[in-house]
């Protein structure tokens, strides 16, 4: 297997990254990386690293080449190397990290989480209205990854916050069963892309087939996230088997409408990439006034209200007068 | 009964696993044996939905809607009540 990390990758952009990567050979992994400058979206950390995890734990071979991009110590900060265990021979001075990222972090239980979600907003130096989003992206995505994926290495975790755009972007990446397998119990969707349109429906869950859940699973999580993405009229990526959905972002001059079908959102998609197994989750978030969480939370409300009979409507059957 | 949530899980009310704590240990008996039950948000800044769903979405299954009658939702700021309105909302329309 190859990955090679271009000198920049965002969720825009994170298309032909994933397209480039050669799965072919499962006993090797060959990270390497633009010479000069690397700049990525921590959900691409956050692979690389599930990645590495998952060939460590194949007991395959895994070859990162060593860094010469300016960018590189930004790897090293961000716990890439340690890991993975991996030597990168990159100094640098350690200072607080406050302020700016959140480093890796491999979530595997509810405590775990508990603590992260303690830890993760005076890292950032956020004010309250603006950590409540984010609390909430990483509590929802983390407890799916928890109560669904069935993955060995939990949950993979990392953030920035970007000073000049006032934008958070978070990845939240796990090496699990993968989304298909997930709804298949219940749901049975025709592929990969199929599924990720299920798992973003508010009142689906892989947990039963009764709209609404079960006593733990309300099927809005997913839904929640996207919403948020698409108030701030950022962007949302959400990648697993062969598929992947992005919401791309709102134009400033268009109102926003929540809309229960995700489909019908404005949104590209993917089909046939190389196959992640497991999930990948990312968003980006600006956090300005114009992403109010009450008023998200009304507007929520009422689209789920409305998918939600939808749903109903779908499954209702007429009697059959002959 | 009067359960404070503060105590049990923080400023921001999470932890499905604790919601389900206090939805089998507290909330159902206390319901089963009669008493109306209040749950005290005071000090709790945000919840998710999911939380929410846990502590009472399955009271409301198992024992219909009318169970709310005896359930009181206290000290919720904004952003809880707005939340505690979306689970009640999906909860009535398909309990």
């Amino acid at each position: 297997m190859k990955i090679h990390l271009s000198n920049s990758i965002w969720i825009g952009n994170i298309d032909p990254f994933i397209n480039s990567f050669d799965t072919s050979n499962d006993k090797l992994l060959e990270i390497t990386s633009h010479k000069k400058w690397v700049s990525v979206h921590p959900v691409v950390l956050c692979m690389i690293t599930g990645l590495g995890l998952f060939i460590r734990r194949k007991q395959a071979e895994l070859s990162v080449e060593k860094m010469e991009a300016t960018s590189k110590h930004y790897f090293e900060r961000m716990g890439f190397f340690k890991i993975l265990g991996i030597d990168s021979g990159i100094k640098i001075k350690s200072h607080e990290s406050a302020g700016r990222f959140i480093p890796l972090q491999l979530i595997t239980n509810s405590q775990n989480l508990d603590d992260f979600i303690c830890e993760m907003i005076p890292m950032l130096h956020l004010n309250p209205e603006q950590a409540e989003p984010i609390k909430y992206i990483v509590s929802e995505l983390v407890r799916n990854v928890f109560e669904h994926a069935s993955s060995p290495d939990g949950a993979i975790v990392c953030a920035q916050y970007y000073k000049k755009s006032n934008t958070i972007r978070i990845g939240v990446v796990d090496t699990g069963v993968g989304i298909k397998h997930t709804l298949e119990r219940f749901y049975h969707p025709k592929d990969d892309l199929n599924a990720l349109a299920l798992a973003l429906t508010p009142g689906i869950t892989g947990t039963t087939m009764r709209i609404g859940g079960t006593e733990a699973n309300a099927g809005a999580g997913l839904f929640f996230i996207k919403s948020l993405a698409k108030i701030s009229r950022d962007f949302f990526m959400i990648y697993s088997g062969k598929a992947m959905y992005k919401l791309l972002k709102n134009p400033k001059n268009k109102q926003i409408k929540l809309i229960s079908d995700p489909l019908k959102d404005h949104f590209s998609s993917e089909t046939n990439l190389p196959f992640w197994k497991g999930t990948v989750v990312a968003i980006d978030l600006c956090l300005n006034d114009t992403l109010n969480f009450n008023e998200l939370l009304d507007l929520i409300r009422k689209v789920y209200r409305e998918g939600r009979k939808q749903q109903t409507k779908l499954r209702y059957k007429k009697p059959q007068f002959i | 009964m009067e359960i404070k949530l503060y105590e049990c899980v923080g400023t921001f009310a999470e932890n499905k696993d604790i919601a389900k704590e206090i939805r089998i240990n507290k909330i159902i008996p206390s319901l089963e044996s009669g008493e109306e039950v209040t749950l005290d948000f005071e000090k709790v800044k945000s919840a998710t939905q999911s939380f929410v769903h846990a502590l009472i979405s399955d009271v409301i299954r198992k024992n219909g809607i009318k169970i709310l009658d005896k359930v009181y939702f206290k000290n919720c700021n904004d952003t809880i009540k707005k939340i505690i309105e979306i689970v009640m909302e999906y909860m009535q329309n398909h309990s």
